[in-house]
């Protein structure tokens, strides 16, 4: 993996306003939002279920359209007046809440999946490289099992390296850990942070767990329930790199606290005017 | 994880199956069920010899017929008539069912696929679809020349919509995130298309062949007792004009193993075609 090259994958949004208006309802998803992400951050996205967080990750991703403002990678525009959707592409690639390997590709199909439709590598080459990495990632000997087959600890992983292999200039992960048992969990922290060390890559991580957050974080954006826009902003002064030693800690647990404080208001917010998940 | 194959030798290994099966209670279940079927027949026509089944073959009888080498009503195991029945609504099947899929999963998943296509066939698709086989009889035989044409497309026609409406809710089934993702990793529209939506749609597709076959061999049935010469819908029913009712029974059990052996081997070509999902449903003991 390619930990040499610039630090790319600055991410700016201005002012991004997204609104649903499916029966003229107008819902306000994201209200001028505004945020800067650093080039080889690791930005946690945290709020309340359904508080527009994941709106704001498919705008980057190009899922779909914003309604004001603009979104810039490494200074150029993605979305902006011009042009209301950002196009999607290998440079920004989703890491989905559900995972969304190709259940009918091998883990290593997968993998090679992308390099193959972009026309970048051969056949032979993604699969030489995607089993290359799939060897540095420690997942050697599931090269040809059928995501279905492996446990869902490993399919996240696999996921992760199927994102990679594309060198990415920011990795969207849509709380991609959010279905997984505690232990597995902190495993996957750790192999991601593992990951992270070698490529350096920006990560925008959604998750509404705040240990997660507080872990993997070089800053965790706490957002308001909706409409969306960050209320408060976290530097997690823990120095990179950590281990799960760090959760005992006394930093950890400080910031922990005033990070529950700023999104239990938020919450409370969501709870009462029952938002549905998402 | 993979499960290591070991190359045994095929013989051993069917060996080794049957062995297996005789340990568990399906088979025995299997044949008790098929030996209460045959018992209450015995039983109502040869024993108890109700009223209402005076004119029932009997079980004996039937197998003597359907064994013998002299048949008393011409077709058994050891006339090439009987065989030659088989084979006329074998092709018709084979015919009607390539037809009804080379054309029904393209248009299922255009369907699913392309809202604009969509938007101009499916409403036209959801009329005629509920229209009964049955009801097409007059029609198929106005417009088609011959007796083989119209059974052929009667036979094609319910299959076709089985096939394509399962094809089309196998692509809506799609979770849009595969989609998305593939547009992330710098998939073409082709190659999503040819990726991602023929494959994700293959479970329902399968499902879709299944039904096909079934609803096949019924209008074939249906369209040889009315037009068409040979085939065992047209023994059926000519048996039964001659009070030959042996024949008739044999006709239908011969409907029933021939029809069963064509749903399973469609069964077979779509778990070859998806080991993926195989291996999936055995994971999660569903094998």
């Amino acid at each position: 993996m390619n930990a040499s090259q610039v630090p790319r994958g600055a991410l700016s949004l201005q002012d991004v306003v997204k609104i649903y208006d499916p029966d003229g309802s107008n819902v306000m998803a994201v209200d001028h939002c505004s945020l800067k992400v650093e080039a080889g951050e690791i930005c946690m996205i945290v709020g309340p279920s359904g508080c527009g967080k994941t709106s704001l990750l498919n705008a980057i991703a190009g899922f779909h359209d914003i309604d004001r403002g603009s979104i810039r990678l490494d200074g150029e525009v993605l979305c902006g007046p011009d042009r209301r959707q950002a196009p999607i592409g290998p440079d920004r690639v989703v890491v989905f809440q559900n995972g969304a390997l190709f259940p009918w590709k091998t883990n290593l199909e997968n993998i090679a999946f992308g390099p193959i439709a972009q026309g970048r590598l051969s056949r032979a080459e993604a699969r030489d490289k995607a089993r290359a990495m799939m060897a540095e990632a420690g997942l050697s000997g599931y090269e040809n099992d059928y995501p279905g087959q492996v446990s869902s600890g490993l399919r996240r992983r696999v996921e992760i390296v199927r994102a990679l292999i594309n060198d990415p200039a920011v990795l969207l992960l849509d709380e991609p850990y959010r279905a997984l048992d505690a232990l597995t969990k902190s495993v996957l922290h750790e192999s991601l942070l593992e990951i992270y060390y070698k490529t350096r890559k920006t990560i925008f991580f959604i998750t509404h767990d705040l240990e997660e957050a507080i872990f993997l974080g070089h800053r965790v954006v706490v957002m308001t329930s909706r409409p969306c826009r960050p209320k408060r902003i976290f530097d997690v002064d823990i120095p990179h790199p950590r281990d799960y030693g760090v959760l005992t800690s006394k930093r950890f647990r400080e910031i922990a606290a005033e990070v529950a404080e700023a999104v239990n208001e938020e919450a409370l917010k969501s709870f009462t005017r029952g938002e549905r998940e998402g | 994880m993979s499960v290591a194959q070991p190359d045994r030798p095929l013989l051993a290994e069917t060996l080794t199956q049957w062995a297996e099966a005789f340990r568990r209670p399906t088979l025995y279940l299997a044949v008790l069920g098929y030996a209460l079927m045959l018992g209450f027949w015995y039983l109502t026509v040869q024993v108890l010899k109700l009223p209402r089944f005076s004119q029932m073959p009997a079980l004996t009888d039937v197998m003597r017929e359907w064994t013998s080498r002299d048949p008393a009503y011409g077709v058994s195991i050891f006339t090439p008539i009987y065989y030659q029945h088989i084979l006329v609504s074998l092709r018709r099947i084979a015919i009607a069912f390539a037809l009804a899929t080379s054309l029904g999963v393209p248009v299922g998943l255009l369907l699913g696929w392309s809202k604009a296509f969509r938007d101009y066939v499916f409403p036209l698709f959801e009329m005629l679809r509920p229209i009964p086989i049955l009801a097409w009889v007059p029609l198929a035989i106005i417009m088609l020349p011959g007796d083989e044409l119209p059974v052929v497309y009667l036979t094609f026609l319910a299959s076709f919509f089985a096939t394509a409406l399962n094809t089309m809710l196998g692509v809506k089934s799609i979770d849009p995130a595969y989609v998305l993702a593939a547009q992330c990793l710098g998939a073409s529209r082709w190659r999503i298309f040819a990726e991602v939506i023929v494959p994700g749609a293959l479970p329902f597709i399968f499902t879709g062949l299944q039904i096909s076959i079934g609803v096949a061999w019924f209008s074939l049935v249906a369209a040889e007792m009315i037009s068409g010469q040979f085939g065992l819908g047209y023994l059926i029913n000519t048996s039964y004009t001659t009070v030959e009712y042996p024949t008739l029974v044999i006709a239908m059990f011969t409907l029933g193993i021939v029809g069963y052996s064509t749903s399973a081997l469609v069964r077979r070509v779509g778990e070859g075609l998806m080991t993926w999902r195989t291996r999936q449903l055995a994971m999660d003991g569903r094998g």
